[in-house]
């Protein structure tokens, strides 16, 4: 086997003069003046950075860590990651950006660690800049930063109230399939849907999850070691991530997220078209977050989501491309962050051909997309069964 | 509306040395932003370095004020419960024509919102703090 480091070096690093006391500087600013000193000291510009692995808890906020560093720093990242071994966390970070470059999901990555010393700033108190500069004005929490890409998304292709509503009622109907989901035994309508309360315009209650306690656990392994196994194993293909910013206010773009790349890295892995795909298990915290991804997917144009739906024959096992079979987290519910892994452990049953009651006819293939934060940190995976 | 925003109880910012001339400017009606001497490129919300071109050459100026709506929400459940008094009312991304966006409150005073729509600098009361809002022009 090929040495992970063999294709990896260190070109530059950077240092700052320790010092007793900081005077009011947040550890973000710390953080980015050592990273444009490493940078320099390697000859290489921001934009060709595109790994980035950070430290957790790094004094400003305690979730999404790497997409708010990102954000800051001004970087697109297509591999980042928290290391989180204390006094290990530095020569961690090296090997696993050797075997993130190994892998071919980067070719730069950022390794950097640091925090400020000031009694003045609570060390991890939650100061991120959507903390400060989106919550004073009441846009807190995820409802209103769906919403405000649901409301460009419409504005920009008009596309009917219906056409969204739609993806919550298949995710509903692909629910009547699944004794777990929470909503089994609770089909909706598209009119069921816009019956529902407005929370934060456009987006009605019945398109936004429902919050569930649960979990989901996936073994990975050798293929030599997958043998013990009594089922038929199921191969990664490919693997795409992208992360552009944390704060809905700072996205690139509100109507085509880092979805958009991840896929087309995981196709292009896999070697494979999105059309030769036969499961579709999309990450579905809202209406919109389906609606964008069929379309960044290349299945149809911007716009014309509403459309392909209905010529692909919704999303229920009938349909060319069935999508979220058991119920997505709009009908299964989302029981945390295990939400996303509710989308890779139904393509597994898929691919193994052990979803009873709901089993797709011929599934060989399956996309799973994964997505974090307001549209901001996407991953995509390629899955396959193994004849 | 008006009586409504100030007599709200709700988490102001998290006001740091590094954004200060930022807080303090909209307490006196003005909008500073960022510019960096080496892209030429505006920055906000601030940094001590540019996140365009890692330069550590920004300065304060004061933005024009105006605006476009990129998307807009009008809120009924907010987030945190401090907002329940004011509801519905409306939150916006506003793209400065300096080139950032900021997500701000929008005063519409009842009118019909549309993306698009030009937008100013308003700055309003909200609880016992000065926040900068933004108004259909």
């Amino acid at each position: 086997m090929k040495a992970l480091w063999s294709e990896a070096v260190i070109s530059g690093i950077g240092e700052l003069k320790p010092e007793r006391k900081t005077d009011g500087i947040n550890t973000m600013d710390l953080l980015m003046r050592v990273s444009a000193e490493a940078a320099q000291d390697a000859g290489i510009e921001v934009g060709e950075i595109d790994g980035l692995l950070v430290g957790p808890q790094v004094g400003e906020t305690p979730q999404h860590v790497p997409a708010t560093v990102a954000e800051y720093f001004g970087m697109q990242p297509t591999m980042s990651n928290v290391v989180d071994l204390g006094g290990a966390s530095g020569p961690g970070m090296i090997w696993r950006a050797a075997a993130a470059i190994q892998m071919g999901m980067c070719e730069t990555v950022l390794c950097v660690l640091g925090n400020h010393r000031n009694p003045v700033l609570p060390r991890s108190h939650n100061r991120n800049p959507a903390r400060e500069f989106d919550t004073p004005f009441g846009a807190s929490g995820a409802n209103t930063s769906y919403a405000l890409l649901m409301q460009a998304h419409m504005s920009q292709y008009g596309c009917a109230a219906e056409d969204y509503a739609a993806i919550a009622a298949g995710a509903r109907a692909n629910a009547q399939l699944n004794p777990l989901a929470i909503f089994h035994g609770k089909p909706v309508d598209v009119e069921g849907v816009l019956a529902s309360p407005m929370v934060t315009s456009p987006l009605h209650l019945l398109e936004i999850v429902m919050p569930v306690a649960g979990g989901e656990a996936v073994i990975v392994t050798t293929p030599g070691k997958a043998r013990k196994s009594a089922h038929r194993p199921v191969r990664l293909l490919g693997a795409g991530e992208k992360i552009t910013h944390r704060a809905v206010s700072q996205a690139p773009s509100l109507t085509s997220g880092p979805l958009k790349p991840s896929i087309a890295r995981a196709l292009q892995q896999a070697a494979m078209d999105v059309s030769d795909i036969r499961f579709l298990s999309l990450y579905d915290c809202y209406t919109i977050m389906v609606a964008a991804t069929i379309e960044d997917a290349g299945l149809c144009k911007p716009g014309d989501f509403g459309q392909w739906l209905s010529a692909n024959g919704g999303m229920g096992l009938g349909a060319r491309q069935p999508i979220n079979t058991h119920g997505g987290q709009l009908g299964f519910g989302q029981p945390d962050l295990a939400g996303g892994m509710t989308h890779v452990v139904e393509a597994v049953r898929q691919l193994r051909g052990t979803a009873n009651g709901r089993q797709i006819e011929d599934c060989e293939t399956a996309l799973v997309t994964g997505n974090g934060a307001t549209m901001s940190e996407a991953v995509a995976l390629i899955l396959g069964s193994v004849s | 509306m008006k009586t409504v925003l100030q007599e709200l109880s709700v988490p102001g910012p998290t006001v740091t040395a590094l954004t200060e001339p930022f807080w303090n400017a909209v307490k006196f009606g003005r909008l500073m932003i960022q510019h960096c001497a080496a892209c030429h490129r505006a920055v906000f919300y601030p940094r001590t370095i540019c996140p365009h071109c890692w330069a550590d050459a920004l300065t304060w100026t004061e933005a024009t004020g105006q605006g476009r709506l990129k998307s807009y929400s009008e809120i009924w459940k907010p987030g945190h419960p401090g907002w329940i008094p004011a509801t519905p009312y409306l939150v916006g991304l506003v793209e400065l024509d300096e080139g950032p966006t900021m997500l701000s409150h929008i005063l519409a005073d009842g009118a019909k919102v549309t993306v698009g729509d030009a937008v100013h600098f308003a700055p309003t009361q909200i609880g016992d703090q000065i926040l900068p809002c933004f108004k259909i022009t």
